[in-house]
């Protein structure tokens, strides 16, 4: 500790900047909660004015979400056996019976394979690069550099014209592959600049040191670089996982059936007379939350992130 | 230039034999690694880019593969910058870009101000603030079309609470004149934390002394502040701006979520006028030239801006 310093704020400046920041946090934070506490309504809770903020919680909306359902006549609905489990039950109150699985848990892993399959791809290609970028005396590489960003400043809709095209023909359209490729290219611009930013800071002497060891090049890169790396990797990674999980323009314009993600398709949950409000912040939670945890483990890094590795803390 | 002794002894070691020995040249892995992502780059992103350029000379609609497609040379060009339509939509898109650039400048920096005090858990806050920024545009917009509802959403509950007016009368999404700040707030809301954390960057980033050498020559809180405190956070500032209106001028998620483009088209965005042209009424070639244009304008944009904000980092 240094001793009384003049710079530092006084308490009640502390205190005054204290509660205005929480005030905002609070603020800021009750679409999300209200996010979360709508998925435990029932749709009538949900719709009731004036809003409620205390009510009985219920999952039905997230049995809603997974399933879709048919409405029985009365004498049917008799007929039948009691309810199986507490899904039926809920169900059963409608006069409904569950009548199968939704396309949300489809969707949600094709957000899952998507996500996945472009991070892979965009931190392995982003990594080569990067530290080529990064190690070696290539020609116009400030040129290169420059183009990998400005591919990120092209609006999504503009190149999606021949794109869409050009999966028309390769066969590509509303494809995994496609989907995976499209999102490495948009993140691969991403990838580089902060790897590329992470290799950097690796002092050349450990390579060096390890070539004259007799190691090859590519074994100081993956012995000795890649370890040191790990986290800058594993925050790249985020990143890029975050960007493909929450896309939409290219999913809405490039997928209608096999390989939509969920982004797309959360806004189309409906219910009887509109959208279907709990199974929708059900669908939403369930999408938000991975997002949420992924944030804060990687709060040391996001500011790295956000900025394309321009301003490092 | 300096040499790393390597690169000197790899250099003197003739070629075949340094191949046997280290495997790969630098220059070769160079290029193995480089390539892929160069070229994935070009297959798409750059061919897809010619090839808008090429079909906007056209007047080729994807969704009719038999008609025969012609050259029409500037023609789309022509219309589009002669349509009022879109000049309105050039407004929309000013409106939507000029309001949501100050509104998460003016919070985002007072945020950072406050939150650079210091004070005990600012950290933690700090995390919590973020959170809507990373979140999916296209989930969070559809769900505040339903806080946004007159008879039962949570906002126009809060209006009626706070100002009485009936929260029934009016409709954020529906009113011609609501809407464009309905987009405004659910931007703001969403990114001024993005413009708040590059502030803290920049504020963390001024070295405590220069502070103490304006206390010990007696500037005022007020003076320090306007001297010290903005020009050295300025470039940090203008580097969120950047940001943030390159986003927001290609913005799209949010506001078909929100809006759609309406009521009417008073926030019909360039990009989704842009969509519709394209994937609803299938004028490939005209919306070609109209991306294009897009594009130009915002990389130009940017070109000019980076270069001022070169200007204010040299000073």
């Amino acid at each position: 500790m240094s001793a009384y310093s003049i710079t530092e704020p006084s308490s009640r400046a502390k205190w005054t900047a204290g509660i205005l920041v929480t005030l905002y946090a609070v603020i800021t934070m009750v679409p999300l909660l209200w996010i979360v506490a709508t998925g435990f309504k029932t749709p009538s809770d949900a719709i009731s004015y004036p809003p409620k903020v205390f009510f009985e919680p219920t999952v039905e909306g997230y049995v809603n979400v997974f399933t879709t359902r048919t409405r029985l006549s009365p004498e049917a609905l008799a007929a039948l056996p009691p309810p199986a489990n507490f899904a039926e039950e809920i169900v059963r109150q409608y006069d409904m019976v569950i009548a199968g699985p939704s396309r949300f848990g489809e969707r949600f892993l094709n957000s899952v394979i998507i996500g996945f399959g472009s991070t892979f791809l965009s931190i392995f290609l982003g990594t080569l690069a990067a530290y080529a970028f990064s190690r070696f005396k290539i020609p116009l590489k400030d040129d290169l550099l420059f183009f990998i960003l400005s591919t990120r400043m092209m609006p999504p809709i503009a190149v999606a014209i021949p794109i869409f095209l050009m999966y028309r023909q390769l066969g590509l359209s509303d494809t995994h592959l496609g989907m995976i490729l499209l999102y490495t290219a948009v993140n691969i611009s991403l990838a580089v600049w902060l790897l590329k930013g992470f290799i950097d800071e690796i002092p050349r002497e450990y390579e060096e040191a390890a070539l004259i060891d007799g190691y090859t090049r590519f074994q100081a890169f993956y012995k000795v670089v890649l370890p040191q790396a790990a986290t800058g990797i594993a925050s790249t990674a985020i990143f890029c996982l975050i960007f493909a999980w929450n896309e939409y323009a290219f999913a809405v314009l490039l997928t209608s059936g096999t390989a939509q993600t969920a982004p797309p398709f959360i806004p189309t949950i409906i219910g009887v007379g509109g959208q279907d409000w709990p199974a929708v912040a059900a669908g939403a939670t369930l999408f938000l939350v991975p997002v949420m945890v992924f944030t804060i483990l990687l709060r040391k890094h996001l500011l790295r992130g956000i900025t394309f590795g321009a301003v490092r803390k | 230039m300096t040499e790393s002794p390597i690169t000197r002894v790899a250099r003197a070691t003739p070629e075949p034999v340094s191949r046997r020995v280290r495997g790969l040249s630098d220059r070769a892995i160079a290029w193995i690694f480089v390539a892929p992502t160069i070229f994935l780059l070009l297959a798409i992103n750059i061919f897809p880019l010619i090839w808008t350029i090429r079909l906007s000379f056209t007047n080729y609609r994807a969704n009719r593969l038999n008609r025969e497609v012609e050259w029409v040379g500037l023609r789309n060009y022509e219309r589009i910058l002669t349509d009022d339509g879109i000049w309105m939509n050039m407004q929309a898109t000013a409106h939507f870009l000029f309001w949501t650039i100050v509104l998460q400048v003016l919070i985002g920096f007072t945020l950072a101000w406050l939150i650079n005090r210091k004070f005990r858990g600012n950290d933690l806050i700090t995390t919590i603030i973020v959170l809507p920024m990373m979140l999916s545009p296209a989930v969070v917009g559809n769900f505040w079309t339903f806080l946004y509802q007159p008879q039962i959403g949570l906002v126009n509950y809060v209006v009626e609470f706070f100002t009485g007016i009936p929260a029934n009368s009016f409709s954020m999404l529906g009113s011609v004149t609501l809407a464009p700040w309905a987009i405004v707030i659910v931007d703001t809301w969403m990114w001024t934390p993005f413009v708040m954390l590059i502030c803290l960057a920049g504020l963390r980033s001024i070295p405590d002394y220069i502070y103490e050498a304006a206390e010990i020559d007696r500037a005022s809180k007020w003076r320090q502040f306007w001297t010290i405190t903005v020009p050295m956070v300025l470039p940090f500032l203008m580097l969120a701006v950047l940001f943030r209106g390159i986003e927001n001028f290609k913005m799209f998620d949010l506001v078909v979520q929100l809006t759609g483009g309406g009521p009417g088209n008073t926030t019909l965005l360039a990009s989704i006028d842009l969509k519709r042209e394209a994937f609803e009424k299938w004028r490939t070639g005209y919306s070609s030239a109209y991306a294009i244009i897009l594009f130009v304008t915002v990389f130009g944009l940017a070109s000019i801006y980076v270069k001022a904000l070169n200007k204010v980092k040299e000073r």
